[in-house]
């Protein structure tokens, strides 16, 4: 009896050491881990939009786009969060809103467009970190440290979060047919106008991924932002066929992966964000084998059946 | 009552329609005919604002305020997570837009539009795992639950077989009956002779409007068929004001309604 109890103790001891005790004892982890959920609830969803609309590079490129307003805060005002989330915010909408504007003015297609510029902004970015800061500042621009994540930082990726919750909610039903349609949606609000033309919506949309993208960048960096936004939700797109499914599964899929990735790099000492999406990478990969849309379904799939 | 007074649209400066003339009278149900190239799609575009004017008027009164159209080629994402029952409540949008409940009422006329084109027990069907004929049927229903005034079809029995295309038929003519206003695109020559009234006889120039059987002769077929397909990049720059006063006089006699339709 005792020894038993001195086992289930021992067990849950170890349990409760490995996987509650970091956010217990240190402040710093429970800052990573609440900004980290936040970036899931509200990255993720926005994630499978972009897998819906075929951008599923676009996260790629704006997070490349946002790096000379980043660069700009920095070098006026220093290490100051609120400037280069500022200037990481002004740049991701510029290149955002003036690819859009290409592709209506001329026969270019939003994704050519928008490859252009996000080069030309990653040239500009690079150009200005590398004549005013050292190659540490950059290393932490783009990687970021989810384990220096201070007061400020948390409440700006809980606002970002909450916006961003609030505003896909409220955009949910054109923003889907936009996706699916936009044919009919343009065809519809064209002679009438009432709910505006197609394009609002998009760039509406661009506009919430900017944001999280630059409310990820001091957890994650602005490259890892990324993978926390399109990994969930390429998996969640093996699971479910239906688009409320995916988003929840999604952004189920992220939570995972950030509480997960966080007590691996606590407990094993490697750099968090890419711990992070290293864990959402499993998830793919067990997405890849054992999800309905999966490998292995095919694979094992039983015989057809009578109709 | 739909107005076109020399209508003209161009791409890259050739004109895909030129100086069209004549009107679809409200409660009329019209085929578009015409060989490939002459600029039957693009005026349905025209017509739903899809499309600028390279000239001429378009008069879509705010009356006839509802349009409902179907592409020729939908530009519907096919793998989107959607279930056949949502993709047919979307035709609530003109009415409910982004933010507007849908009642049982609207959730009823969702279930006898899917009825109607013989698609019940498909609600909970995701988009993706349908044929496109199929697919078409579930745009004909989305059609239904949008009731507009001003209904264009562009070519809608693409891949569709004959049962359905039956059915669908006489969707048309129901609406037709109700007094909407329809304006069909199609090729089927027997169709048009069977099923609609009015025909306008398209060569990117009008090559007649009006009845039907006094459309669909041979003499006017054959003057669609010689319509040249190939741009000519040599041909001069078109004075459309000019052209427009020798047709204003013209175009009357050419969409004049068949009395009693």
């Amino acid at each position: 009896m005792d020894s038993l109890q001195h086992f289930f103790g021992g067990a849950l001891g170890s349990v409760w050491h490995f996987a509650f005790a970091p956010f217990a004892e240190f402040a710093f982890m429970r800052r990573a881990l609440v900004a980290t959920l936040a970036l899931s609830l509200s990255a993720a969803p926005l994630g499978v939009f972009l897998t819906l609309r075929r951008m599923s590079l676009f996260g790629d490129a704006l997070s490349h786009a946002i790096l000379p307003g980043v660069a700009v805060g920095f070098m006026l005002f220093g290490l100051s969060l609120t400037a280069m989330v500022v200037g990481g915010v002004i740049a991701g909408m510029l290149v955002a809103g003036i690819a859009g504007v290409i592709s209506r003015a001329t026969t270019l297609k939003e994704d050519a467009s928008l490859a252009a510029l996000y080069l030309l902004a990653l040239a500009i970015g690079v150009t200005l970190v590398s004549s005013h800061g050292t190659q540490l500042d950059l290393l932490h621009i783009l990687f970021g440290s989810a384990l220096g994540v201070d007061t400020s930082g948390l409440l700006l990726v809980a606002a970002v979060a909450s916006v961003s919750v609030v505003v896909l909610a409220a955009t949910y039903r054109g923003l889907v047919l936009e996706s699916f349609d936009p044919v009919f949606l343009s065809a519809t609000t064209k002679r009438d106008g009432r709910c505006g033309p197609n394009w609002v919506w998009q760039q509406g949309f661009l506009m919430l991924v900017v944001v999280n993208l630059v409310a990820g960048f001091q957890t994650l960096g602005t490259l890892m932002a990324v993978g926390l936004m399109m990994l969930p939700a390429v998996s969640a797109k093996l699971w479910h066929d239906t688009l409320p499914a995916q988003l929840v599964n999604a952004s189920a899929q992220a939570l995972l992966a950030g509480y997960a990735g966080l007590l691996l790099s606590y407990n094993f000492d490697t750099p968090s964000g890419p711990t992070i999406i290293g864990c959402a990478g499993a998830l793919y990969l067990a997405s890849l084998l054992a999800a309905p849309g999966g490998w292995l379904v095919r694979v094992l799939a039983p015989r057809h059946r009578l109709a | 009552m739909i107005t076109l007074d020399n209508l003209t649209v161009s791409y890259r400066q050739h004109p895909a329609l030129h100086h069209i003339t004549g009107h679809f009278a409200s409660g009329s149900l019209t085929a578009v005919v015409g060989p490939n190239g002459s600029g039957k799609s693009t005026l349905l575009k025209s017509i739903m604002g899809l499309l600028p004017l390279a000239g001429g008027r378009l008069t879509v009164p705010e009356t006839a305020g509802r349009i409902a159209y179907l592409p020729q080629v939908a530009e519907i994402e096919r793998q989107f997570p959607i279930t056949v029952r949502d993709c047919v409540c979307l035709g609530c949008w003109p009415l409910k837009r982004a933010w507007g409940g849908i009642d049982g009422a609207q959730l009823k006329r969702v279930d006898t539009a899917l009825k109607e084109v013989g698609l019940q027990g498909f609600e909970h069907r995701p988009i993706g795992s349908l044929s496109s004929g199929q697919l078409q049927r579930v745009l004909f229903a989305r059609l239904l639950v949008q009731n507009a005034d001003l209904i264009l079809l562009d070519e809608p029995f693409n891949s569709i077989d004959s049962k359905t295309t039956a059915a669908l038929l006489g969707i048309i003519a129901n609406w037709h009956e109700k007094k909407h206003t329809v304006v069909v695109v199609l090729h089927d020559d027997a169709q048009v002779r069977q099923y609609f009234p009015q025909t306008l006889l398209l060569a990117r120039e009008m090559v007649a409007w009006g009845p039907t059987q006094e459309v669909m002769t041979p003499a006017n077929l054959a003057t669609a068929r010689a319509m040249a397909e190939a741009w000519d990049d040599n041909a001069g720059l078109c004075d459309i004001n000019a052209v427009t006063a020798s047709s204003m006089q013209a175009a009357p006699t050419m969409s004049q309604p068949r009395p009693g339709l």
